[in-house]
């Protein structure tokens, strides 16, 4: 049954609140009136449309996408998965954009002051759209963990950060992917905020060997679920 | 127990959201194709204005490192997206897309995006909708994207009438939603600060 109508509300029990004291800068970014919850029209169930000409051919090859000399220094890997909304149903032509530091933990960015190595052949940002299964992959080197300004000896997991759209504006998504077996994930403040250890657990990728390639790289299973909607629009008899 | 599954969770964008999502602003060019805060082309129909304004955190001051979507209906009031089957007076506008993305500039604070202005529409039961812009707003210290809603304050007939404006018990609160309107050297401006927490905190939507 094709499903039209508005999206299921958003559990925010499984969400990070918007203030979490243990990641500091969240006390003064974070809203402190409640949200004010309304009914969906067609400004929430619509978003943009993205195409496969607005992609790279090597958008999604973050070994090749910025090489300038070489190959960028580190473990090569293999990131893919599927969106899915709540129902389990894979979403076709989501755009999916990744971005995340070299192998020593710094970021191409004016702002990242880590004294760790810029790697010249590594941008670290890349995007793809998801297959009519709901799939998407990239190639990429495994991220280091950096140190950032927090509590003073704070040091980030290693991770990919992820941007994901959905069909509709309010499937809209920001989240981060972490590494399985990382023994920084348990100091994290970041996600420590989210309440519930379920959702921490799905934010960590597990090794995925079978889709490693031999001789070659690596490669991690990270699965997005987005809101899932109802059947047709639910109209409250205006 | 239901069979449904979790949604994924939030996590902020953190301070090198630039990298991934406007790469032009952390400091390099690597896409052929980017995303911008220019939504109007020299086609698209509709009266051209800029919106712009600070994002401001609790204690006054403006941020430098926020990124804001915006996503709207074109002059006729349609979104361009398959599952909007407006009324053939609300036709499409090939040359509109009604999608932006910017960040508020490392020195001056300031986001803008230039667009035209969205036309009315109405809500799914029929009711009528002001015109308005919908941002989505993430940064550092963010931890789960923020949705509001723009309106214009030239269009106060629509606006009393507006359902979502009405849910609003207290006026001071509805005006933070509302963008008073100027002409600067031949531009319309509509100044949009969002303020995240504090004295005059914006709206925020749980949609
Ligand atoms: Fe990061």
């Amino acid at each position: 049954m094709e499903k039209t109508g508005q999206y299921y509300q958003r559990d925010r029990l499984i969400h990070p609140p918007a203030y979490t004291p243990g990641y500091k800068t969240s006390v003064l970014r974070s809203p402190r009136l409640a949200l004010l919850s309304v009914e969906q029209s067609l400004s929430d169930i619509t978003g943009p449309v993205f195409g496969a000409d607005e992609i790279g051919l090597l958008d999604n090859d973050l070994l090749r996408n910025y090489a300038k000399t070489g190959e960028p220094i580190g473990e090569r890997m293999i990131v893919h998965g599927r969106v899915l909304d709540q129902d389990a149903r894979p979403l076709a032509g989501v755009l999916v954009e990744f971005w995340q530091a070299n192998a020593s933990g710094k970021y191409r960015h004016v702002n990242d002051t880590y004294k760790a190595a810029i790697d010249p052949n590594f941008g670290g940002c890349g995007r793809a759209l998801t297959d009519a299964n709901g799939f998407y992959t990239f190639r990429s080197i495994k991220p280091g963990p950096y140190p950032w300004r927090n509590r003073l000896n704070d040091w980030r997991p290693a991770h990919i950060h992820f941007s994901i759209f959905g069909h509709g504006f309010s499937q809209r998504l920001i989240t981060q992917m972490y590494f399985e077996g990382d023994p920084l994930i348990r100091h994290c403040p970041m996600l420590n905020g989210i309440p519930d250890d379920g959702a921490r657990q799905r934010l960590i990728a597990p090794l995925d060997l079978n889709a490693s390639i031999p001789l070659d790289s690596l490669a991690y299973r990270f699965d997005i679920v987005l809101r899932g909607r109802r059947g047709t629009y639910f109209e409250n008899g205006q | 127990m239901s069979s449904y599954l979790d949604e994924t969770a939030s996590q902020t964008a953190g301070p090198y959201v630039h990298i991934g999502l406007i790469p032009a602003q952390a400091g390099f060019d690597i896409f052929q194709n980017n995303f911008s805060n220019q939504l109007a082309g020299a086609e698209t129909k509709g009266e051209r204005i800029r919106i712009e304004g600070y994002v401001i955190d609790g204690t006054g001051a403006p941020i430098r490192d926020a990124l804001l979507e915006i996503w709207q209906a074109n002059a006729a009031g349609r979104y361009n997206h398959p599952e909007d089957k407006a009324s053939p007076d609300a036709p499409l506008d090939p040359n509109f897309r009604g999608w932006g993305r910017g960040g508020t500039d490392f020195r001056t604070a300031l986001y803008h995006f230039d667009t035209i202005k969205p036309g009315a529409l109405p809500m799914l039961d029929g009711r009528m909708q002001a015109p308005h812009v919908n941002f989505w707003i993430t940064a550092r210290g963010i931890n789960i994207g923020l949705q509001t809603r723009m309106y214009f304050a030239d269009e106060s007939a629509a606006n009393a009438a507006d359902p979502l404006l009405r849910l609003i018990e207290q006026d001071s609160r509805r005006q933070t939603l509302i963008a008073p309107r100027e002409a600067r050297d031949g531009t319309i401006v509509y100044r949009f600060d969002i303020r995240l927490q504090g004295d005059g905190e914006t709206v925020f939507l749980d949609v």
